[in-house]
């Protein structure tokens, strides 16, 4: 255990929902025979989830900054439509039509914003409102019907990587794409060890790291050559690196970043970040109008995933991506929560889901189960609070957190009892 | 020790957190019918006992014995504890603002019939206990009206009223101005002779001195020595030097000021209550401060002064109905917090739990959180400059902690106040205005958080000090404005300031006593030097 602990972190948290995604992943490969971790079975979990996926990358932004958005589901309706419509009848090019959603998205994401952000209406209230008025939106756009979508516009949703170079029984660029990930994460932990120790900060052991990385990059590479292993033609899909490109983007914003600090200095305590200096208006109009953007995004991609939108497209998703975040470990009152715990939430619950269909349960069980999964993962994080052990924001690719115990300072003055070394564990 | 039995022994009591080992075999006796008072540096382990003894951490968290009353007592919770008579008062207060007195008096012990609150017996019983404190207030009237030293008296009416033998008081007068802080003391005194037993933690010796029958010095989580107030000979000066090992010669840093020309200056600013119209709670205030100059600000509860800064920095209290500020000889208008910030004003808040933490946050984010931008490139926030920038403060402050990777809720209240300070220090105002810098601070490092005042001072910065504690103000100050119901009542030298008249030119209502005031000490120091 203590062994597990310097190499994951002192965070339960996210160590817990790791391992948990990690059980169910075992548990089902051996209920289904090896079913779940075919090629092709990863392949179509990824598309058919990475738009629930997207969702939740937006959802918890708008959860660490205290808020909630209800209407994700029919905004994605609203737009899926609307670019469907302006390909068919204006014959939009497919990219412009991408373009266009996005431009949607925003405006109705400023929308939604200004009356959370400058008229101080609850997100609840306002995105309720904004869940009927999209649905409604939909089906007068649409006419309540179904419209196709034309084949280069498909890609978003269900095209994969393309074949090229010379044959090696992979898809060469899936491989190319999985190893530079694997460069990329070993220099990184490198030279912020390097930084480490330039400034004395407290380090990671050595064999952490080294474990804890061979872990990850053992992890990408098993994931990438299954990818790259699918069938001539199928590989990585587009959605999936869709996807992959947002998170990287959103977890660096979010971590790394001024704004992203603000974000969750509005939620952890809104008065106390406006006399630093936060504006926490703009800040919380961004949030939403970032949740919409991202809900045009998931929209589009699924009506080009399932070919056509429809009436009843985006239905329950604001569901699917808040139980995804919260799975992942954010608070209900804000101020916690991170991009990659969202995703992992996610993952839990798409394994659920399809492993679940691999073995015929039935749709009625799916739903009970999911619902106390939930239950269960919100509870071992309340509880795990009320312990006192930290099980806030999870950092797996920090190193400096993982000290399993450390010493009082030193006092200044050497008159006084210097405070012993502590090893507790849990 | 006399022949009073003990009420209470907590015997060989050792508690710890992930990592830090908060009390080490701390013992403590008190005997009934006494006041007890606990002292220690900030983060020496006093509330954290208190917690142990009330049932906050129960049973099975701690190693040691809890002897009450005779028996080994193993409180589950709190509720547990209060059941036996204990009751404790946390140092951050815990009250429901939207409630009213008489309903959060009876929180949680409702009086009723079948399930209904019987109104007439609650308002009745209510009324009855806030005699006991000596509060005068319609038990019907809403906490959050009342002020921070009326609110403290309703937490002990609510003790009294659940029927307690020991009542803990952990840091009670730290929000309290002097007034408020010497009734309370009376009151603890007159539970004294009814035979409630007491234990109080405070910052403030003089209260200590003047009220326990004995102390416990704990330092570094141990239980270092237990003197006996009651028999004589016990004074501030030994209280310390049990707290901190050593002797300290004097409450203030060696300090003689390098007075610059004056660079900011404020003129007849006028301010309403954000909810309330027509209020004003600035009414036509003009002040200025000098490079290297610490200008203090005295006024009694309530008095404007917190509101006055605020509204000074970057309009964050009600709305400016007029008046001019000049920074560096020409005008401003700061129109928001971010301004002020730029413009080089800082401004340290007197509420640190509600406004000036985000108690989820840790330690190094928070030191950065006014001035982000001094550690961004581009934005994108460079950890180790943070990182780095951090470990300096917790350093220069002596902030308890293990790394500054730890969460700021983990830290007991002093050190949470610095940390605060430390965020301000970091932003690097040229005006820095502290609102009671050194509330819930122990002795030496408030030595400490002077000597950076006076630093950021000589460095020819300005310095606000708006502060309830007179001697602070008195040792501080290089001259000091006195406000009373939103007005400026006087102006002082730091020569020709005392207790006295400051504390007169803080209660002079009324115009006409207030122009009356500002003309005699214009004329001899600070105009003058001006
Ligand atoms: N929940 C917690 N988790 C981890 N450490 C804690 C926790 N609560 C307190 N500590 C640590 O225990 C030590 C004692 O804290 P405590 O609050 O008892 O100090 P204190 O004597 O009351 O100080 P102050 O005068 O500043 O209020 C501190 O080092 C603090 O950081
Ligand atoms: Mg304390």
């Amino acid at each position: 255990m203590k062994h597990l602990k310097a190499v994951f972190g002192n965070d339960t948290r996210q160590f817990g929902m790791i391992f948990a995604l990690i059980a169910l992943i075992v548990f089902f490969q051996v209920r289904t025979n090896g079913l779940l971790l075919t090629p092709t079975n990863v392949i179509n979990l990824f598309q058919g989830n990475s738009y629930i996926l997207v969702l939740a990358i937006g959802m918890v932004l708008v959860i660490i900054a205290g808020h909630i958005d209800l209407s994700v589901g029919s905004v994605a309706a609203a737009v899926g439509i609307s670019v469907a419509i302006a390909m068919r009848d204006w014959s939009l090019p497919w990219g412009l039509a991408i373009l266009f959603g996005l431009l949607i998205g925003a405006i109705i994401g400023a929308w939604q914003g200004f009356w959370v952000a400058y008229v101080g209406i609850p997100a609840f209230i306002v995105t309720l409102a904004g869940m009927l008025i999209f649905r409604g939106l939909n089906q007068k756009i649409g006419d309540s019907d179904s419209i196709p979508v034309p084949n280069g516009y498909q890609v978003i949703g269900r095209g994969y990587l393309p074949e090229f170079g010379p044959l090696t029984g992979y898809n060469n660029l899936t491989l190319i794409i999985g190893l530079a990930l694997i460069a990329a994460i070993v220099t990184g932990a490198l030279r912020t060890r390097r930084n480490q120790r330039k400034i004395g900060a407290d380090m990671a052991p050595m064999w952490t790291v080294v474990v804890r990385l061979l872990l990850i990059c053992g992890a990408i590479l098993a994931v990438t050559l299954l990818f790259a292993s699918g069938r001539r033609g199928t590989s990585f899909p587009v959605s999936g690196l869709i996807l992959g490109v947002l998170v990287l983007i959103y977890s660096f914003v979010s971590s790394r970043t001024v704004i992203g600090r603000h974000v969750y200095a509005v939620g952890g305590n809104k008065h106390a970040a406006e006399l630093s200096g936060v504006k926490s208006k703009q800040i919380n109009f961004l949030v939403m109008m970032n949740m919409s953007i991202l809900a045009a995004l998931a929209g589009m991609m699924f009506v080009a995933r399932s070919t056509a939108s429809g009436p009843s497209d985006g239905v329950n998703w604001e569901l699917d991506a808040i139980a995804a975040v919260f799975i992942g470990g954010a608070a209900v009152s804000g101020g916690v929560g991170t991009v990659v715990g969202s995703i992992v939430g996610g993952l839990v619950m798409a394994v659920l889901n399809n492993g679940m269909q691999l073995l015929s349960v039935g749709a009625d069980d799916t739903s009970i189960i999911k619902g106390l999964v939930l239950l269960l993962a919100v509870a071992f994080d309340v509880y795990n609070k009320s312990q006192g052990r930290p099980s806030l924001i999870g950092r797996l690719t920090s190193g400096r957190r993982d000290r399993p115990a450390v010493e009082q300072p030193a006092p200044a003055d050497p008159a006084r009892n210097i405070s012993e070394t502590v090893h507790t564990e849990a | 020790m006399s022949a009073a039995p003990a009420l209470l022994e907590m015997r060989q009591i050792t508690k710890e957190f992930p990592g830090v080992k908060a009390l080490s075999d701390v013992s403590l006796t008190v005997r009934r019918g006494e006041v007890h008072a606990i002292c220690g540096e900030n983060g020496a382990g006093k509330s954290t006992l208190m917690k142990v003894l009330s049932g906050v951490y129960p049973h099975g968290t701690y190693d040691g014995d809890i002897v009450f009353e005779g028996e080994i007592v193993q409180f589950k919770d709190i509720r547990a504890s209060e059941r036996a008579g204990i009751v404790i008062i946390h140092q951050e207060l815990a009250l429901i603002p939207e409630l009213s007195i008489a309903e959060n008096i009876f929180l949680g012990n409702e009086r009723a019939r079948g399930g209904r609150i019987d109104w007439v017996g609650t308002n009745r019983r209510a009324i009855e206990l806030l005699r006991h404190v000596g509060l005068r207030e319609d038990p019907e009237t809403p906490i959050k009206t009342i002020g921070v030293g009326k609110q403290q008296l309703v937490e002990i009416a609510k003790a009294l009223n659940k029927d307690v033998k020991l009542l803990i008081l952990d840091e009670p007068t730290a929000a309290l101005n002097e007034e408020d802080s010497a009734h309370l003391l009376d009151l603890i005194e007159g539970l004294r002779e009814r035979g409630i037993t007491s234990i109080i933690i405070s910052h403030k010796l003089n209260e200590i001195e003047r009220i326990a029958d004995s102390v416990t010095i704990i330092r570094d989580g141990r239980s270092i020595e237990t003197l006996d107030v009651a028999a004589g000979g016990v004074d501030e000066d030994r209280i310390i030097k049990g707290m901190v090992g050593r002797s300290l010669e004097s409450r203030f840093p060696e300090h003689t000021p390098r007075l610059g020309e004056t660079f900011f200056e404020v003129q007849d600013w006028t301010v309403e209550h954000p909810q309330v119209a027509g209020r004003l709670v600035c009414k036509g205030s003009s002040f200025h401060v000098r490079r290297g100059e610490i200008v203090g600000f005295a006024g009694l509860m309530g008095a404007g002064r917190t509101e006055l800064m605020r509204s000074i920095f970057g309009r964050s209290y009600g709305t400016l109905l007029g008046g001019r500020m000049i920074l560096d000889g020409r005008e401003v208008t700061l129109k928001n917090v971010s301004q002020a910030i730029d413009a080089g004003i800082g401004y340290v808040t007197e509420d640190r739990k509600v406004l000036g933490l985000n108690l989820l946050d840790d330690i190094k984010t928070t030191t950065t959180a006014a001035r982000l931008k001094k550690i961004a490139k581009h934005l994108v926030v460079d950890r180790n400059a943070e990182f780095a920038a951090a470990d300096g403060y917790r350093r220069s402050l002596r902030t308890k902690t293990p790394s500054v990777e730890e969460g700021v809720a983990k830290l007991s209240g002093g050190n949470q106040q610095k940390v605060v300070l430390a965020k301000w220090l970091f932003a690097e105002p040229e005006l820095l205005i502290l609102d009671e810098p050194t509330r819930g601070i122990d002795v030496g490092a408030k030595y400490e958080i002077y000597g950076i005042i006076q630093q950021l001072a000589d460095a020819g910065k300005g310095v606000i000090v708006v502060s309830s504690e007179l001697p602070e103000l008195l040792g501080l100050s290089d001259r000091i404005y006195t406000i009373c119901e939103g007005r400026i009542t006087g102006e002082l030298a730091k020569h020709e300031a005392t207790q006295e008249n400051l504390m007169r030119l803080m209660t002079t209502t009324g115009s006409a006593a207030g122009r009356a005031a500002t003309p005699a000490a214009g004329s001899t120091g600070a105009t003058a030097a001006r």
